[in-house]
């Protein structure tokens, strides 16, 4: 077909088979972020992963199986972003890493067709690394609509691999693309030039390594080498010993010695050069502008005096009106009076006093029951709550939002020892802090994790909690607006003093702007769909061990000696001491907490006043059992025994502050 | 046209005239036949201390001899990232070959720079005079230039090997077209048909050499 002359890359693609590979035919998704690659992926499997406009989004690898013409079944593995066969970022490295250890029979090379000059250079680095590459052309209808023509055969024909234009989202260019996974792909024998200097190392280098089994060519390996690629180093430590390691590394640091500038920047701007002496001869351009609604809408959104009013609204509109008014409000209280009340909670009343002994009575339908309190709040509070903020946010994802929204945060962030990429995670914690403090991993620099992980465990109300807190507050306005200054200013204040304590340097901001592109809905909606069976799947069983611990705590009497113990502490914020059990069971969910409050506002036992401490000392205080866990699992445990601290603290100071101040000052809320 | 060793011995008299004895490389070494050479081509007059005085045009010629002296400093500490202690005695040989003209290219280059990388003034040429007027067509950082704006990066003026490689991960090269959207908030710009925002610190690392004027169309 159309890569006739590479009779030899074939042969030597034939030879490479013999290597482990699996005995399914692999496929291996690699490519930048924001060409399409998850959705390109969701079309080959029918299987859903997370698609996403946002940069670093798909950190978790998502496998599946397509159907090839001829029966052929085959294994599509689609990884995270990836930019240069260099790493730099964590999921990078990942991508990389999986080049070499998941042997693949393609490697599927995807690209945004309008952006090919720029992106062209990984599929160098992929065809020098003697993989077999197929270069995907997707996107393909944008390119089209600025104007932008790829005379496909000559890059194919250039490049030695097979190229294939497609539009994931319509399915164009699909059926080509099956049939070209279902036959063997040629290794092109194209090389980069990089310069003598450069050239003598890698060769030298190359010689040394040898051409062992290894999916990645010498070339490759020494041209990584060269360039001080950390993970290819440590790996050739490991694989050769320090002796032959020490030999190579001493060439790497002759020729760096030698060169004015890295290896890695003389390498890129050889790629670089390569890439647009083939692309002149088949990427054609048309100066077209790009649509007038995405322009405006594009300015709209960044320009400081329509951006921040935008992004006002999407939050009050959005996290308000959305999630708090109609996912918090309407359909929990359907959920609640109508299913639960009314139905499911009598029927389970019954079912257990008459079928289970006496002692576990409380277990499930007592006031912190597992059926009672556990599954009730689980599905018919925190389900629709976060159900609705997983739906605005996938439509902000998907529409490109997100970023425009990091580069609009970025300087305010930045006194907090953050960027505007800490956006993310920060709205997310609004919907559910666990979840939020699992995406800080998108973060750079493991500072700006810890950073970002103490300001979500401290300062920002998780969207159920925000709920409880906001209908508590609504008939009490000064003290809604006390609690908003209060947090706000613990956010900044900490998060400042944090950036200034915490060793390190302030992190770099640089970002990707995808186009603005109207979200499809059934994206949207399938993602919102993965995203609440994720956390159901989690969170659930995080409902039950919190009812069960309650339940024992309450029968060994651990839970009463606590709340004795607390009782000291909350005179001190001028709380009485009934308000401990919101506390201790606050711990376990944060809104079991402010649910507690509820309780307590309702027998009329808090004044407006000791309301708004309480809501301030327990929107501050440790957040819930689930959250613990994951920053555990994240941080290290030493990391979150210290934020707790930190947070324990700064809860009780500031809740003890605001209760003097409005005491002295005489103030009644 | 007179040998360097003219132009050096002009130069460090015009120094010495303008800056004081701080500078190290105003020895005297000098011997008379370097003074004699100078004073025939009408540059010095010996004073009566025995001493060389500069007329107008060896005045004119020095503080040229040093302007490109100073430029080539910058030259090779902006572009070709010589470390700072070794531009001196680079440029003290690059001097002599920067032959008129060729000075106000490099000036442009770098964007008429005011000062060496060790702080002295640079002689102002008559480029920077004619930039004073007419702020495009030079070489700015991408945070010194306007909405709208097109050019070529010129160079990444940073050593730092993670800035390098995250610029040039996004395809920000010497050699890209680029085009500055925003500077408020934070920096955006398109690089072929994608969007790509930064911080001021990273900005200030792009060096741009911008195009004359942008047909401003869309606005």
């Amino acid at each position: 077909m159309r890569h006739g002359p590479l009779v030899s890359g074939a042969s030597l693609g034939v030879a490479r088979e013999s290597r482990a590979m699996p005995a399914i035919r692999r496929v291996l998704i690699v490519g930048n972020p924001n060409v399409g690659k998850s959705a390109l992926f969701n079309r080959l499997t029918g299987r859903y992963a997370t698609v996403s406009n946002y940069p670093g989004t798909t950190v978790e690898v998502a496998r599946g199986r397509a159907r090839l013409p001829g029966g052929v079944t085959a294994e599509v593995i689609d990884t995270p972003g990836l930019y240069s066969l260099l790493p730099i970022t964590e999921e990078e490295r990942v991508a990389a890493d999986m080049l070499r250890e998941q042997p693949a029979h393609v490697v599927l090379h995807v690209v945004d067709t309008k952006n090919l000059p720029r992106m062209l250079g990984l599929t160098l680095q992929l065809i020098e690394a003697q993989l077999p590459v197929v270069l995907v052309l997707n996107l393909y209808d944008e390119a089209r609509e600025l104007g932008i023509r790829v005379d496909v055969a000559r890059l194919s024909e250039r490049l030695g691999i097979p190229v294939v234009i497609t539009v994931s989202t319509t399915g164009e260019g699909f059926p080509a693309l099956l049939r070209t996974l279902a036959s063997p792909v040629p290794i092109s024998s194209l090389t980069v030039e990089y310069g003598t200097i450069i050239e003598t190392a890698i060769r030298r280098i190359a010689e040394r390594l040898g051409n062992g089994h290894h999916p990645l060519s010498a070339r490759t390996r020494a041209a990584l080498l060269l360039q001080g690629d950390e993970p290819e180093r440590i790996r050739l430590a490991r694989q050769r010993g320090e002796g032959d390691a020490a030999d190579i590394l001493h060439i790497v640091a002759e020729t760096r010695a030698r060169l004015n500038h890295s290896p890695h920047y003389y390498a890129t701007l050889a790629l670089r050069a390569r890439v647009e002496e083939i692309l002149g001869e088949c990427f054609f351009t048309a100066p077209r502008a790009a649509q007038r609604w995405r322009r405006l809408a594009d300015r709209l959104c960044m320009s400081p005096l329509t951006g921040f009013p935008i992004m006002a609204a999407i939050l009050y509109f959005g996290l308000y009106g959305f999630v708090g008014r109609i996912g918090a409000g309407v359909v929990v209280d359907w959920l609640e009076d109508r299913v639960f009340e009314a139905h499911f909670i009598p029927w389970a009343d019954y079912a257990v006093r008459r079928f289970t002994p006496a002692l576990l009575h409380d277990l499930f339908v007592g006031e912190y029951g597992m059926l009672t309190l556990g599954l009730r709040y689980a599905v018919a509070i925190i389900l629709p709550v976060v159900g609705a903020f997983f739906l605005m946010f996938a439509i902000l994802e998907d529409s490109g939002y997100l970023p425009r929204l990091a580069m609009l945060a970025d300087r305010a962030f930045k006194p907090l020892g953050l960027n505007g990429r800490a956006v993310i995670p920060m709205a997310l914690g609004f919907g559910c802090d666990t979840m939020a403090t699992l995406v800080t991993r998108t973060l750079e620099t493991r500072r700006e994790r810890i950073l970002c992980t103490l300001l979500l465990a401290l300062a920002i109300p998780c969207s159920a909690q925000l709920g409880v807190i906001l209908a508590l507050l609504s008939s009490h306005p000064g003290g809604l607006l006390l609690w908003v200054g209060v947090v706000a200013s613990v956010f900044f204040a900490v998060g400042r003093l944090g950036a200034v304590l915490l060793p390190g340097d302030d992190p770099m901001f640089y970002m990707e702007l995808p186009p603005l592109r109207w979200p499809l809905p059934g994206n949207v909606l399938v993602k919102t769909y993965t995203r609440m069976v994720w956390y159901f799947r989690e969170i659930l069983p995080m409902f039950l061990l919190a009812s069960v611990l309650i339940w024992a705590g309450q029968i060994t009497h651990v839970f009463a000696l606590t709340l004795r113990a607390m009782t000291p502490a909350l005179r001190l914020l001028g709380l009485p001491p009934e308000s401990g059990v919101a506390f201790l069971f606050g711990f376990f969910r944060r809104d079991y907490g402010a649910a507690g409050l509820y309780d307590l506002q309702e027998k009329g036992l808090l004044t407006g006043n000791q309301l708004t401490v309480a809501a301030i000392t327990l929107t501050l205080f440790l957040p819930c059992v689930a959250q613990l866990l994951v920053m555990h699992k994240e941080r290290g445990w030493r990391m979150t025994a210290a934020i707790s601290g930190v947070v324990l603290t700064t809860a009780f100071t500031v809740g003890w502050t605001v209760h003097q101040v409005l005491q002295w000052t005489g103030i009644f809320l | 046209m007179v040998s360097p060793r003219v132009e050096e011995f002009l130069e460090n008299l015009y120094l010495r005239e303008t800056e004081g004895d701080r500078c190290s490389r105003v020895g005297d070494e000098d011997n008379g036949t370097t003074q004699r050479e100078a004073e025939n081509a009408g540059y010095v007059v010996t004073g009566p201390d025995g001493k060389a005085q500069l007329t107008e045009a060896g005045r004119a010629l020095g503080q040229r001899v040093l302007r490109r002296c100073r430029l080539a400093e910058r030259l090779l500490h902006d572009v070709l990232l010589v470390r700072k202690d070794r531009t001196q005695s680079n440029a003290c040989a690059f001097e002599h070959v920067l032959q008129d003209g060729l000075d106000n290219r490099i000036c442009t280059l770098l964007g008429h720079p005011r000062v060496c990388p060790h702080g002295h003034p640079i002689p102002e040429g008559e480029c920077c005079k004619r930039a004073g007027l007419d702020p495009l067509n030079e070489v700015s950082a991408l945070c010194d230039g306007r909405p709208n704006q097109t050019g070529v990066v010129a160079y990444l003026s940073t050593r730092d090997h993670r800035e390098i490689q995250k610029l040039m991960a996004l395809g920000i090269l010497p050699g890209s077209d680029i085009r500055l959207i925003r500077l408020f908030p934070s920096y955006v710009f398109e690089l072929g048909h994608t969007q790509f925002t930064v911080d001021r610190s990273l900005a200030e690392k792009i060096i741009v050499h911008w195009r004359d004027r942008e047909d401003d169309s869309s606005s």
